[in-house]
């Protein structure tokens, strides 16, 4: 079972296969970063049309519903023949940011309708454009959700990431396939543990971001928004 | 066009709907999964949410617990089951799906089942105790009802979670809709890939339709109007920004 010829964890796996586990993870955070920045960049204009303009926010709301629903699996099947099967970027890329859209763009609307009504009139009054007031008053009083949805997207992209491995990425994704394959449950563990490993070291870093970019939600318990 | 048309072809050939590869078996076997992953995730996410909420202590932690969950990847919790003879085989494969998945989709029902006893008013909470209720009670009677509309939010995308996930159990143990996809890849037949998509689509879809009319009917009718412009202002579907710390 557990034991025997397919021990629980064999420590010597690391250490004989460390180039291997370090390569995986470094493809891992990159697949991962990628897939966050291009989701970011997509999803705040997004959001900002979605909450100035209510005609535009089912449409925007729905194209990235869809994009969640579909699996990720059948993602890479139908872009499969257009961007390339086989260790494709883009292929996964487009996979793995869809999946962040709806997250993201949930997350900075709720923060931009939760700026309150005094800090825009406030804005208004001093002259300030629509658009400088976007800049310069909205985001960043909506930035504590914009990071609440980034924490919330980064966790899930790690995870989501070495589904990839089906394609030929897969970063720790590899270690999974490879101990399914030949039945050995240690590379699956280090896929595993190191997943969760690069998580909570990224949600850390994400918070420390966000300490130091929104001061003044410091002293504050922030995200109690019910 | 004629990918679309070939998408018709697959759907209109009758070999497709028969035998134990066939769309009717294989739309069962991934609902049968899916519901019975949600309603454990509801036990036991939505069990311990209640209890958290209730008393109010180790929530954030509990917030903060499930939302590291996320980065659990299914895949390889699905692999590490399939690979245990114990487990493997039980049940055609069900088994290891049915305990990898509902590990997928704790999180959003805890922390949304949280939330949702949180934002109880303290108010009726006191008022409820002055009337002399006992806590398990004020639990029963008002929290629990009050929390109904967040809890099924997280169901909802819990469920949607679910089954477009489940597809990943037919690369190791199971076979459900997933398995079109799989061997689409396999084979590089994006025309059954894509066909098995949007069944999977087509599920998602009439889970959240079920689950919208189960919302409705299971809040507490005064409550109806209210929530519902709640929720779509804070972030509908269980998104909420979680709390940091």
């Amino acid at each position: 079972m557990l034991f025997g010829t397919n021990p629980f964890f064999r420590w010597s796996y690391i250490t004989s296969n460390w180039a291997q586990i370090q390569g995986d993870l470094l493809q891992h955070i990159w697949l991962t970063l990628l897939a966050v920045a291009i989701g970011t960049v997509i999803s705040i204009p997004l959001a900002v049309l979605a909450w100035r303009y209510r005609i535009v926010r089912a449409p925007i709301f729905g194209f990235a519903s869809a994009l969640y629903i579909i699996p990720s699996l059948a993602l890479f099947a139908i872009l499969g023949p257009i961007t390339g099967f086989v260790a494709s970027y883009t292929t996964a890329e487009i996979a793995l940011v869809g999946y962040t859209l709806l997250i993201l763009i949930w997350n900075t609307v709720a923060g931009l309708d939760a700026v309150p009504a005094d800090a825009r009139e406030a804005a208004t009054a001093l002259g300030y454009s629509p658009t400088a007031a976007l800049v310069r008053v909205d985001l960043p009083l909506a930035l504590p959700y914009i990071f609440a949805g980034l924490r919330v997207a980064t966790a899930t992209v790690i995870g989501l990431v070495t589904v990839t491995a089906l394609i030929g990425l897969g970063g720790l994704g590899q270690q999974i396939t490879y101990g399914f394959n030949i039945g050995y449950n240690t590379p699956i563990i280090v896929g595993l543990v190191f997943s969760i490993a690069l998580a909570a070291v990224a949600d850390l870093l994400i918070v420390g971001a966000e300490r130091i970019l929104v001061p003044w939600a410091r002293n504050r318990r922030t995200g109690s928004v019910a | 066009m004629s990918f679309l048309a070939h998408v018709f072809g697959w759907f209109t050939t009758s070999a497709n709907w028969t035998g134990p590869q066939g769309i009717p078996v294989l739309f069962w076997h991934q609902l049968k999964l899916s519901v019975a992953v949600v309603l454990s995730a509801l036990v036991i996410g939505g069990g311990l949410g209640m209890v958290l909420g209730h008393t109010g202590r180790g929530g954030l932690v509990a917030v903060n617990a499930a939302n590291a969950f996320r980065a659990v990847p299914t895949l390889a919790l699905l692999t590490l089951l399939a690979i245990q003879p114990a487990i493997s085989l039980k049940w055609d494969g069900f088994l290891a799906a049915w305990l990898a998945l509902t590990a997928l989709a704790i999180p959003p029902i805890l922390t949304n089942t949280y939330v949702g006893m949180r934002q109880v008013d303290a108010d009726v909470r006191d008022a409820a105790k002055g009337m002399g209720l006992r806590g398990s009670q004020v639990l029963r009677t008002v929290e629990a009802p009050l929390a109904v509309p967040f809890v099924m939010a997280g169901v909802r995308t819990a469920s949607i979670e679910v089954v477009a996930t489940s597809t990943l159990a037919a690369y190791v143990s199971y076979t459900d809709l997933g398995t079109y996809v799989i061997t689409g890849l396999n084979t590089n037949d994006s025309v059954v890939a894509f066909s098995g998509a949007l069944l999977v689509a087509a599920m998602a879809g009439m889970m959240a339709l079920v689950l919208g009319v189960l919302t409705r009917v299971l809040t507490p009718r005064p409550l109806r109007r209210r929530t519902e412009a709640r929720l779509s202002r804070s972030g509908g579907i269980g998104r909420r920004p979680a709390p940091s710390v």
